[in-house]
């Protein structure tokens, strides 16, 4: 029991985090705005969440100019990938030790 | 208990965010080489089916192919209604196969809310080109088809492409962009098309394939 708990990752305990890495692993790069409306969540939380998670190296971000607007999108790393999925195979593991 | 609860909350959470924001990123590079190549033949047989002799005469002779039509040899316009058919629904079938190769190779969703979305966007603008040249065929601008359903076929992309990868919405502008090349140069409608449904296609979908596919 003790050995799946520490798989369980201290960088996705946070819900909105959780929830960053689900739509990032099903996406290509997602904007910024998007994430927003998906998760329901303020600019400058959004914003922390996001710097926590890539200074990790879990999520990429890329800055650029679409006409005159400045456009920011993230998209998921190979090792952002990986850790998501053993944190999601820790809590499967967790639900099914306890039934 | 209720940490169990709170762990299959999150989950759910989870697969829900999931399934509400993705994308049609399962759409396979390789799809496009393939719909390009039957493209690339489809154009070929109907350059050499309408190369066998005259099969329409037009009351006054234009380059574009809009004169008041005389006499039409239905043969060569069925062999190209045919031809056109085939390469539309053997290309939808290959895009469906190798997105799903894709999909279960990579272990992503092939239909999420996004993939609809990505259809229907897709899906509005063609069938209204479509129609449009069917009633360009009705009217006798026959030289007009080709370039026209190029611009619907962009515009069709454009529309859907933000609900996939940005190349989408790129190959969309320079579908449009051809078109209206098309409508500008004279006759030189079939070439415009085997270019953009063939080697455009061609083009982005290998672009697609180093990009995303592997």
């Amino acid at each position: 029991m003790k050995s799946i708990i520490h798989q369980l990752d201290k960088a996705f305990e946070n819900r909105i985090r959780l929830g960053l890495m689900s739509i990032l692993s099903v996406n290509d790069w997602v904007e910024f705005n998007e994430l927003k409306t998906l998760l329901e969540v303020t600019d400058g939380n959004l914003a922390s969440h996001i710097s926590a998670l890539d200074k990790k190296g879990f999520i990429e971000t890329r800055k650029r100019f679409v006409g005159k607007k400045p456009n920011t999108t993230f998209r998921i790393t190979d090792d952002g990938r990986e850790a998501f999925s053993n944190h999601i195979n820790a809590l499967e593991m967790l639900l099914k030790g306890a039934i | 208990m209720e940490e169990n609860q709170a762990t299959l909350d999150t989950l759910k959470d989870i697969k829900s965010l999931m399934e509400r924001s993705s994308r049609f990123i399962s759409l396979s590079g390789l799809s496009g080489v393939f719909s390009g190549t039957l493209a690339l033949i489809g154009a070929y047989l109907a350059h050499w089916k309408t190369n066998q002799g005259p099969w329409i005469q037009r009351a006054q002779d234009t380059d574009f192919g809009t004169g008041e039509i005389v006499s039409i040899d239905w043969s060569v316009v069925w062999f190209l209604s045919i031809d056109a058919l085939l390469v539309f629904i053997l290309s939808m079938f290959v895009g469906y196969y190798f997105s799903r190769q894709k999909a279960l190779r990579k272990g992503q969703p092939l239909w999420g809310t996004y993939s609809k979305q990505f259809l229907i966007n897709l899906s509005l603008p063609l069938v209204t080109g479509g129609i449009f040249c069917m009633i360009l065929f009705y009217h006798g601008l026959i030289g007009l088809i080709a370039p026209a359903s190029l611009v619907f076929y962009g515009l069709a992309l454009l529309n859907g492409g933000k609900f996939s990868f940005e190349e989408i919405s790129y190959l969309g502008m320079s579908e449009i962009a051809l078109g209206l090349a098309g409508l500008v140069f004279k006759g030189q409608g079939l070439l415009f098309w085997a270019i953009g449904f063939g080697v455009l296609h061609i083009v982005y979908g290998i672009l697609m394939y180093i990009r995303h596919d592997r």
